[in-house]
């Protein structure tokens, strides 16, 4: 098992080493150029030259990925173009709001489709079944903003129950900083819980069929305990597995909900980035991700010897 | 048996009908089933699969599949109650406490991700309000009478950690630990090897004299029914035909099905058929080894010997059966031997061709002359296509034209004793033993030089089995074939073989003519799985000749 871990932790190494390479080439060969950006509308070319200059973009490709790697390694991701701060600085930030939005998303997506998943499985057939997938349908088909805006249109705007937008820090308090960040949530949720609730759903239908969930039933188990102690868990390996996807997915669903509510995270951070052309933030926002992603796997990893004592490593 | 008029009977299934959902071939899966257990006693059902014989089982455990499967008339009385009219509630509280169940499959009835003493405890829990020593003191006990080596551990093990023996044990200590009056075993044997299954059937037989336990034995098999039964009852679509003392039922049946089911089991003695001696030799091995596993990078993996300095022939026009237990490596060499996986040293002589390390291009047209048919009719066809699909697929392949290819397959369904009409449906449409004969076809329409028939009888009913043996013999001799044929069974391979390979462990420990070996078993091994064999006291192809006549 530590071997294993120490094995994936080493494997990260060429990983984020590939991802590096292939996110620093891609962004230069987009079009768009930094230093007309930061001249504004009204810079004249000779100023674009000379921001080019200062920033080192006039360097052959090959040195500047050099010089970019090399000050990573020494955990200096450079200066934003656009913001003027360390690039470090500004992303750590920024990371607050993000990680409580999607925490509490999570939270929110696991509670709510593992249940009615399951549920549905166990009705298999019936009126609950069929609105569980009629939901699931509906949860996929809405995009996120448009469900954002129909959220804060009827539960901001129609009954003032929550606020249409903003952020406040856990340190201003748990209500206050819980308050604001339902609705979102609740609009980043939708699509999980409908991927979730419907693989929780087949894999659990397909657990129900097995031989041993029989043997449970002969040895006078009531449904409840047949369910939860010997269906859920021999069901759960997928069920994490798409639970591990969406966290990776969710990140992209964050740059939109962020934008629509107007929350100061890593999501909006990426929009602006982007828009300003701003490279080092950009590329220390993906390595930032990309390496989320691949503990992320880990983590499901480790998981499944959890649940399955079939899995080793 | 015992005296029924003295003592009540444990279970009284009385008049039991349970009807089929609308659009099956008939109208009640069980019909007006009447059946009684006395303590003590041991009550074998025995029938085919379709008889209803499960159903009868499922019903007495309230564990039929709801909306599919409903009992429309009779009772079911566990101790004079009635069980059809119970609450889900009281059912529950009768279930795993007076009456239990052991099922087929012990590699799947058990949950992979609970240990077994956990799995065993939870009878406990839901049944009684003992402490958690007391609990663990009988979980310990109960593991000690159906006499597993070291208990704790086997308490602290995963089901996956164990063998099938073994996990048939723990199913039956789970059904046993609160000292049920009734037990139901559905085919608790069946997937085991045949010395395992001599072990089980004694524990059954030992556990229930001890715990003075009634069993309803469901099984297909009249070899175990020879082993076990007080009395048997027969089950042919939904109802009993036939039922009384095992004595009677085995040596002296009236009805036609049980004279039919009787006759076909196979017999031990060979049939000492006459050998060609000189026909070419179509398939060698020489010292053919497979090792699976080795070093990994970053694991230490162990290296199995599945099979090990494996040398065997086949002639043209004979059978060479290859007979073993599971693990025992048939199977691996007879995969080896079509190039399915490959050989790790050793060589394969087709006529004289050495194909255990050709190259995939050399292999493709060698493929054509070595064929093999699988275990099981149900999954070996793709269900998507049809079968005429199925079995013109390989000769198109091999550049036939379409038409000439269909003519063939024609011809084929005809050798094979089905409709050449029936080309054009789809595999679901066919029973079991149809499927495998059209297995059959799509193998024959390669013209092979060898046939592989792995496990290829396994899975059927005991009646289609006399049908298919019969066949694959018929093809053999009509197409001078020579045949690989990989089985478990004993009374099979007596039927069909030329000459006997037995593997243990991935070695052959004894080879040579069907006749010798069976009549006169030289290895410790191949005496053992003689022994161990059901109903071996019991000679079955001259008692069917005795009720024939």
């Amino acid at each position: 098992m530590f071997g294993f871990i120490i094995q994936r932790l080493l494997a990260t190494i060429p990983v984020l080493g590939m991802v590096a390479v292939f996110v620093f080439l891609m962004l230069r060969l987009t079009p768009g150029d930094p230093a007309a950006v930061l001249a504004g509308d009204n810079g004249s070319p000779e100023q674009v030259a000379e921001i080019r200059e200062s920033l080192g973009l006039n360097e052959p490709l090959v040195v500047q990925l050099g010089i970019w790697i090399g000050n990573i390694l020494q955990g200096d991701f450079g200066q934003s173009y656009f913001f003027k701060k360390d690039v470090a600085e500004l992303i750590l930030l920024r990371v607050e709001p993000t990680l409580a939005l999607a925490t509490t998303t999570l939270i929110f997506t696991i509670m709510v489709a593992v249940p009615i998943g399951v549920i549905a499985a166990y009705k298999h057939g019936t009126w609950i079944d069929r609105a569980v997938m009629a939901f699931s349908v509906a949860g996929f088909s809405i995009p996120v903003f448009v469900l954002g805006y129909i959220l804060i249109y009827l539960f901001a705007m129609q009954i003032d129950l929550f606020p249409v937008q903003g952020y406040k820090s856990i340190t201003d308090g748990f209500w206050p900083f819980l308050h604001r960040l339902i609705l979102p949530s609740i609009t980043l949720s939708v699509i999980y819980i409908a991927l979730i609730a419907r693989i929780t759903r087949a894999s659990v239908l397909e657990v129900l069929g097995e031989d041993y969930i029989r043997t449970a039933y002969a040895k006078g188990l009531t449904p409840n305990a047949v369910l939860l102690k010997h269906a859920l868990r021999n069901a759960a390996v997928p069920i994490v597995t798409v639970i591990g996807i969406g966290i990776a997915l969710l990140i992209g669903g964050v740059v939109v909900t962020e934008s629509v509510y107007n929350i100061p995270g890593l999501g909006r951070l990426t929009v602006d980035a982007v828009l300003g052309r701003d490279y080092p933030t950009i590329q220390a926002i993906i390595m930032v991700f990309s390496f989320v992603y691949v503990m992320i796997n880990l983590l499901v990893d480790l998981t499944y010897s959890l649940l399955d004592p079939r899995i080793r490593y | 048996m015992t005296d029924q008029t003295s003592t009540p009977p444990i279970l009284e299934i009385d008049n039991l009908t349970v009807d089929l959902p609308d659009g099956n071939d008939r109208r009640h899966a069980v019909d007006g089933v009447s059946i009684s257990v006395g303590p003590r006693e041991i009550v074998c059902l025995v029938g085919e699969s379709g008889s209803g014989k499960s159903v009868t089982a499922f019903s007495v455990m309230g564990l039929l599949p709801k909306g599919q499967l409903t009992p429309s008339g009779g009772a079911i009385r566990l101790m004079g109650e009635n069980v059809l009219e119970a609450s889900d509630e009281r059912l529950r509280e009768l279930r795993g406490a007076r009456m239990s169940m052991i099922f087929q499959e012990p590699m799947t009835a058990l949950n992979p991700t609970m240990t077994c003493g956990d799995q065993i405890e939870e009878v406990l829990t839901t049944h009684t309000s003992l402490d958690q020593a007391a609990r663990e003191a009988k979980i310990l006990d109960i593991l000690e009478q159906v006499q597993l080596p070291d208990p704790p551990r086997m308490a602290a093990s995963y089901p996956h950690q164990l063998s099938g023996g073994q996990r048939q044990r723990i199913m039956i200590a789970m059904a046993l630990v609160l000292e049920p009056v009734l037990l139901i075993a559905d085919e608790p044997t069946t997937a085991l090897d045949v010395t395992t299954q001599e072990q089980i059937l004694k524990l059954i037989k030992d556990i229930q004299r001890t715990h003075e336990t009634a069993v309803l034995f469901i099984t297909h098999d009249f070899g175990v029914v020879a082993e076990i039964a007080d009395r048997v009852a027969v089950m042919q679509w939904g109802k009993v035909v036939e039922e009384g003392p095992a004595e009677a039922v085995l040596k002296r049946p009236h009805e036609p099905y049980t004279k039919m089911l009787i006759g076909a089991v196979p017999s031990f003695t060979p049939h000492g058929r006459a050998r060609e001696a000189k026909a070419p030799v179509v398939l060698a091995t020489d010292a053919l080894c497979k090792t699976y596993g080795g070093g990994g990078f970053f694991q230490k993996a162990r290296a199995v010997n599945a099979a090990q300095d494996v040398s065997i022939e086949v002639r043209r026009g004979e059978t060479l059966g290859i007979v073993g237990e599971s693990g025992s490596g048939k199977s691996t060499v007879a995969r080896c031997i079509a190039r399915l996986i490959d050989p790790t040293s050793g060589h394969i002589y087709l006529h004289n061709d050495d194909i255990a390390q050709a190259s995939q291009t050399r292999l493709r047209a060698l493929r054509r002359r070595v064929q093999i048919i699988f275990q099981d009719p149900y999954r070996s066809l793709n269900p998507r296509r049809t079968v005429g699909a199925s079995i013109v697929e390989g000769p198109m392949n091999y550049g036939m034209g379409a038409k000439e290819a269909y003519e063939r397959a024609r011809s084929l369904m005809s050798l094979v004793r089905l409709d050449p009409g029936a080309l054009d449906r789809f595999p679901h449409q066919f029973s079991g033993g149809q499927r495998q004969r059209i297995c059959i076809a799509r193998a024959l329409a390669m013209e092979p030089d060898l046939l592989i028939a792995d496990e290829a009888v396994s899975a059927l009913d005991v009646s289609v089995q006399a049908q298919v043996l019969e066949l694959l013999d018929d093809i053999r001799r009509r197409l001078d074939l020579a045949m690989l044929f990989i089985t478990h069974d004993l009374r099979v391979a007596a039927q069909v073989c030329d000459t006997v390979a037995v593997m243990h462990r991935g070695r052959v420990v004894e080879y040579g003519e069907a006749a010798e070996v069976f009549g006169n078993p030289q290895h410790d091994y191949t005496r053992a799985l003689f022994a161990a064999a059901p109903g071996r006291g019991f000679d079955f192809g001259s008692a069917a000749a005795l009720a024939a006549g």
